[in-house]
């Protein structure tokens, strides 16, 4: 019990008791709610016996000003709480908080018409600033081709082994996982035929040209360019960019090219790798699946590649790496205030280089086509 | 007199062979605003995290309110919890939640309201700091120094808890804004009655705020009044107190 009402005849006396806390307001809410003000002309409140902390004085500052728009006469009994006095000053002439609020946004239509052109403009902007990016890593990769030293060959390295050397076991991993789909494939179709013998044409030629590269490259996009974004993006909102250019330094002479050409060492390498287990699986998976013996297998993987398949999938590799590397960098840089935004970029680095890395794909597969490779 | 609203009995807090805290002592009465003073490492942040919660001490006790938290449940600290609010450093701010989100995320988490109530609530709060109105909708990204701060107090105040912990309210303001939050500070502790321990290393604003100075020397805190403390013999006390910026508050306040 929190207050205590009286009415007598057209005069409604509250007694305030108890400890008004900010904790308690839902019960308090519910009490005055309960109260019925119709008929009633005059509303006398004794506060006295009560304590108020500044939200509980609150409940009751915004009550009372809401019966005062229908009661003439209302106010206190004896001495009204000093914390009302606090609101009353904190608040200044505009009594009533809810008039103070500032409105939650424009009206939806108008605010669908706005987002439309947000994003155009938004889109070219981004066109250019990724044109300018290009432009700047270029120059960096320029001036470093010059100076060997500045292209900073130790934390080259440091990529090399945080993009390459760590990712080692999940690519073995996922080299050989390709050759147990691609066996499974092949063996189930071209048993029909009896041609069981090309199982081995499909794996080698299939993890070789396509998926030992592409996969691969998704890896390491999901690793490294979520990693490149992240860590970019928080020395961006630690003001370590800032810092950097105060002092003179060009970051993407510094932070930019390190990343790009360690994963350019990285991704052929695991590439290799990628390709060498899936062959080596494929092995395997003959093996248990057809019965082929591994002299068979052997000869047959030598007959049945080309000189150039195995250089037409590393040689993407590279490519993919500067995709992966640039999309990463660039939305790690993109990054600005808050952690959540931080979060979004991360997400678009990762979208965005698998998304690259498997259009050059596609692109690459026409390109090879037309070449006749 | 009455039980102490935080006490801090025979703290040890000790980070692999570092020592922080050797048995340290404090206590702060109702209504008092106690400032803790100490060398960069001397181990403040640390005691004010022993303070709070959220770093379990090696030895001694923490009593809030006379309630011991180093033997709580996690269930009974989230209770008191509700009963103090903290301002860090750097101010803390959820920088995904703009202005107005951020007072109301301890609503949130403690109170059941409806929204009118939390955003006026919230509102109230944010004009109790003196900050404008406009201020509600922005992010934290788009606010200064000195507003981070206040947004930071006027969170900290979200439930009317009768205690504050601040740590270095003032650090990275220039002296106006600092003299100003001090200010602020004071009539809000006078107005709610608040108790404030604070962690600081402005001069100006120990003196112009504090009761009573806790100076963390050797991992024990040697506790006096501010006249007393600045008499004090303890080569890092007299250096900290009676150097050259001292002085000055030594001239203005005749001691």
């Amino acid at each position: 019990m929190f207050l205590e009402a009286r009415r007598e005849g057209s005069e409604l006396t509250l007694a305030l008791r108890g400890d008004w806390r900010v904790a308690q307001l839902p019960a308090i809410q519910a009490e005055l709610d309960a109260l019925t003000t119709v008929g009633v002309q005059r509303l006398r409140v004794n506060a006295a016996e009560a304590s108020f902390d500044l939200s509980a004085a609150w409940l009751l500052h915004d009550r009372m000003q809401r019966w005062r728009a229908t009661l003439s006469d209302i106010g206190f009994d004896g001495a009204s709480p000093t914390a009302l006095a606090l609101i009353a000053h904190t608040l200044g002439d505009e009594q009533a908080i809810d008039a103070q609020l500032v409105p939650q946004g424009d009206t939806l239509a108008t605010a669908a018409v706005e987002s439309v052109g947000r994003r155009a403009v938004q889109s070219l902007d981004r066109a250019v600033d990724a044109l300018g990016f290009l432009g700047h890593v270029s120059a960096a990769l320029a001036v470093g081709l010059g100076r060997w030293k500045r292209l900073h060959p130790i934390s080259i390295a440091r990529h090399v082994y945080d993009t390459g050397l760590t990712a080692i076991p999940i690519v073995a991993l996922i080299g050989f996982l390709i050759s147990v789909i691609l066996a499974y494939i092949g063996a189930e179709q071209l048993r029909k035929f009896g041609a069981d013998i090309f199982v081995v044409d499909l794996v080698t030629i299939g993890v070789l040209r396509e998926m030992g590269v592409l996969l691969t490259a998704i890896i390491v996009a999901g690793r490294s360019g979520s990693a490149f974004a992240a860590e970019l993006g928080a020395m961006r909102l630690n003001e370590e960019i800032d810092a950097l250019a105060a002092t003179g330094v060009n970051h993407f002479e510094t932070l930019v090219i390190p990343r790009l050409i360690g994963l350019m060492i990285a991704l052929p390498l695991l590439t290799i790798l990628a390709d060498l287990i899936g062959i080596a699986g494929g092995a395997l998976l003959c093996n248990w699946l057809l019965d082929m013996p591994l002299l068979h297998y052997v000869n047959r993987v030598q007959e049945s590649i080309a000189p150039t398949t195995f250089w037409v999938g590393i040689w993407k590799a590279p490519v993919f790496a500067v995709l992966i590397a640039i999309a990463g960098t660039r939305c790690g840089l993109r990054v600005r205030g808050s952690s959540r935004h931080l979060g979004a970029m991360t997400t678009q680095a990762v979208v965005q280089s698998i998304f690259l890395v498997i259009l050059a794909d596609a692109l690459f597969a026409v390109l090879f086509m037309e070449l006749d490779v | 007199m009455a039980a102490p609203v935080v006490e801090v009995r025979g703290l040890v807090n000790q980070f692999g062979r570092q020592v922080v805290h050797r048995g340290l002592d404090m206590s702060v009465h109702s209504g008092e605003v106690f400032g803790v003073v100490g060398g960069s490492g001397s181990g403040k942040s640390v005691l004010l995290r022993s303070i709070i919660g959220l770093q379990k001490p090696k030895s001694g006790t923490v009593r809030l309110m006379g309630r011991d938290i180093t033997q709580m449940s996690a269930a009974e600290l989230h209770g008191v919890k509700a009963g103090y609010g903290v301002s860090f450093q750097q101010g803390a701010l959820y920088s995904s939640l703009n202005v107005l989100q951020n007072i109301q995320l301890p609503m949130l988490e403690h109170l059941q309201l409806d929204d009118y109530a939390l955003d006026a609530l919230a509102m109230l709060k944010l004009r109790l700091v003196g900050l404008p109105a406009d201020a509600a909708r922005k992010f934290p990204a788009q606010l200064s120094g000195g507003m981070i701060k206040r947004v930071a107090l006027a969170r900290a105040l979200a439930l009317d808890p009768p205690l504050l912990f601040l740590d270095e309210p003032t650090s990275g303001l220039d002296p106006i804004s600092a003299a100003a939050f001090d200010e602020l500070l004071m009539y809000l502790q006078r107005e709610l009655q608040l108790t404030v321990v604070m962690i600081t290393h402005d001069l100006d604003t120990i003196f112009r705020t504090c009761n009573r100075v806790g100076v963390i020397v050797d991992g024990h805190m040697i506790t006096d009044t501010l006249e007393g403390i600045v008499r004090s013999e303890l080569p890092w006390i007299k250096a900290y107190f009676q150097g050259e910026r001292a002085r000055i508050h030594g001239v203005r306040h005749g001691t």
